[in-house]
């Protein structure tokens, strides 16, 4: 009877296990999570939660009959700090160490940090439950919100404080919010979002500190202006956790490196989720931190690991290559976007208008590479169809 | 029993959304092969309309997060939808499709 281990139980490490179990593995199951709150599903942190609409009830990923179901031990507040490819023993941060034949790499990411400026009470960044009750709490006080960041976070945080009534600045690098991954007129249409719904956004500065005792007061722009505020949230991106694999065997390269099975350079260790880069069929490389990647991935690896174990060849098996999916809640438009266009691809519109709810393509060579769509899911939802085809086979 | 739509008003392989002010719910109907199906036409997830969504077989996609609701059953097939929608049994009197009143008036949305 074999052990597998998941380590990280977000999304993909849940959908791992639950995977793991649908697909025949009848052996130890081994849960371990970093955090000490039972798993919870992260899309909503940055809106219902700041909103206040949702509480930590209304977010669970698992409850008693899927846990009971999936008959797993849990270790929770446990994190894995290293892995030995040879004896396979996984070493926990408790001082325990655990023999696993198989294991599930689900660490995701953590939020990036602003570096080289002081740790002061209300600057926040947003990726944990226990993140978004912090800022959750300095957002029930009024007070000048400032935003660094212009991206899916930066904007939905944006967009929340903004809902309970904040005056809110939102401080971007580029020109446009978005601009390098959806380029200039999709985010001339963010932008617009944004000052239609009175946050102005600074553009073309970055944060070179941050001024206040404990709390901040203003934040330093590169420009020399200062821009005062009361709470400041970070939304600069985020980094793959895989420091814990560091001497494993496990090549790294911004996040775990796998091949379209999930597969990582250690036989029986499989990664999903945010924190892998996985090999598309055509090759390329790509990391996906969005939801649906994170929800589906999982039973690639899952499916690929036990043929691994059963000593079967994980090839025979489907292959890893979705679409590429995100969507984003801001103010009260909903954005989709399906593929990976380039930000130079064209942009052109299929129905509606930039102004309201529309959608468009990005074609390069006349190809699509994507959709974008505002408030318009059905027409949206055809056209993802349509490319989810072409993608597969590109 | 209330009226809703005559059998010809719907045509197979797409979702009809009805939503009237005497409904206390939007619904979404259904038809697969010689039968009808309704159920809410609102995600259990967010909101969103279902009748926006794909229809394969017996199953609506959700136009947002693809989440997939059995029409027969109501129940989803995976994340991030974890409740099922409701089913309301369809009555068809002379190409006329009825649903029972108490069946879906409105009941407070389970979180
Ligand atoms: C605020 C916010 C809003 C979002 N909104 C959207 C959206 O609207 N649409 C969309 O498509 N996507 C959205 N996303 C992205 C989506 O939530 C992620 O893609 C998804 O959470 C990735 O899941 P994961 O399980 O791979 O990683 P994670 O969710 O990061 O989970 C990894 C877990 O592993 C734990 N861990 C890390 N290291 C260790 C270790 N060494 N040992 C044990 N445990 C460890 C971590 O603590 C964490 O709990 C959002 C993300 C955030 C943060």
């Amino acid at each position: 009877m074999s052990t597998i281990a998941v380590v990280g139980v977000g999304l993909a490490g849940v959908r791992a296990g639950e995977a793991l179990r649908a697909q025949g593995h009848d052996g130890r199951l081994v849960m371990i999570g970093e955090e000490a709150v039972e798993p919870y599903d992260r899309p909503p942190l940055s809106k219902q939660v700041l909103l206040g609409t949702y509480e930590a009830c209304d977010i669970a990923l698992t409850d008693t009959a899927s846990r009971a179901e999936l008959d797993a031990e849990w270790l929770l507040g446990t994190r894995a700090t290293a892995f030995d490819p040879v004896t396979r023993h996984l070493t926990l941060s408790d001082g325990q160490s655990l023999h696993a034949e198989g294991v599930v790499i689900a660490t995701g990411a953590r939020a990036r940090t602003l570096s080289g400026v002081p740790e002061l009470d209300s600057v926040h960044t947003l990726r944990t439950l226990d993140d978004a009750r912090r800022l959750r709490d300095d957002l029930s006080r009024p007070g000048r919100v400032a935003v660094v960041g212009g991206g899916f976070i930066g904007a939905e945080v944006a967009s929340a404080a903004r809902a309970l009534g904040h005056e809110v600045t939102i401080v971007e690098f580029e020109q446009m919010p978005l601009l390098r991954q959806l380029g200039s007129a999709a985010a001339g249409v963010l932008r617009r979002l944004h000052t239609d719904h009175g946050v102005p956004l600074v553009t073309g500065v970055s944060v070179t500190g941050l001024v206040g005792r404990d709390r901040v007061q203003a934040v330093s722009l590169s420009d020399g202006r200062s821009l005062p505020a009361d709470v400041v949230v970070v939304g600069i991106g985020a980094v793959p956790n895989t420091e814990w694999l560091a001497g494993s065997g496990v090549a790294l390269d911004n996040g775990v490196l796998t091949d379209e099975w999930c597969r990582t350079t250690v036989p029986g260790v499989v990664a999903a989720g945010d924190v892998a880069a996985y090999r598309c069929r055509g090759g390329r490389r790509l990391r996906i931190e969005h939801w649906t990647n994170a929800r589906d991935m999982p039973a690639t690896a899952a499916r690929s690991l036990l043929a691994t174990l059963r000593g079967e060849d994980p090839v025979e098996q489907p292959a890893h290559d979705p679409l590429p999916y995100v969507w984003s809640d801001q103010y009260d438009s909903h954005l989709q976007i399906a593929g990976r266009p380039d930000a130079d691809d064209a942009l052109e519109l299929v129905s509606g208008s930039f102004d309201s709810g529309f959608v468009a393509v990005y074609r390069r060579d006349g190809a699509v590479t994507g959709v974008l769509a505002v408030d318009s899911p059905k027409e949206f939802g055809r056209l993802r169809r349509e490319l989810r085809g072409t993608w597969a086979t590109r | 029993m209330i009226q809703l739509c005559s059998v010809e008003e719907l045509t197979p392989g797409t979702v009809t959304r009805i939503a009237r002010p005497d409904l206390p719910a939007p619904l979404a109907l259904v038809k697969v092969g010689d039968r009808v199906f309704c159920i809410d036409d609102t995600c259990s997830h967010e909101t969103a309309s279902l009748s926006d969504g794909w229809l394969d077989g017996h199953e609506v996609e959700c136009p947002l997060h693809e989440s997939r609701f059995d029409v027969r059953t109501g129940r989803p097939d995976c994340p991030p939808a974890r409740r099922s929608i409701r089913t309301h049994a369809v009555r068809l009197v002379d190409g006329i499709v009825y649903v029972e009143e108490s069946s879906v008036a409105a009941e407070e949305p389970a979180r």
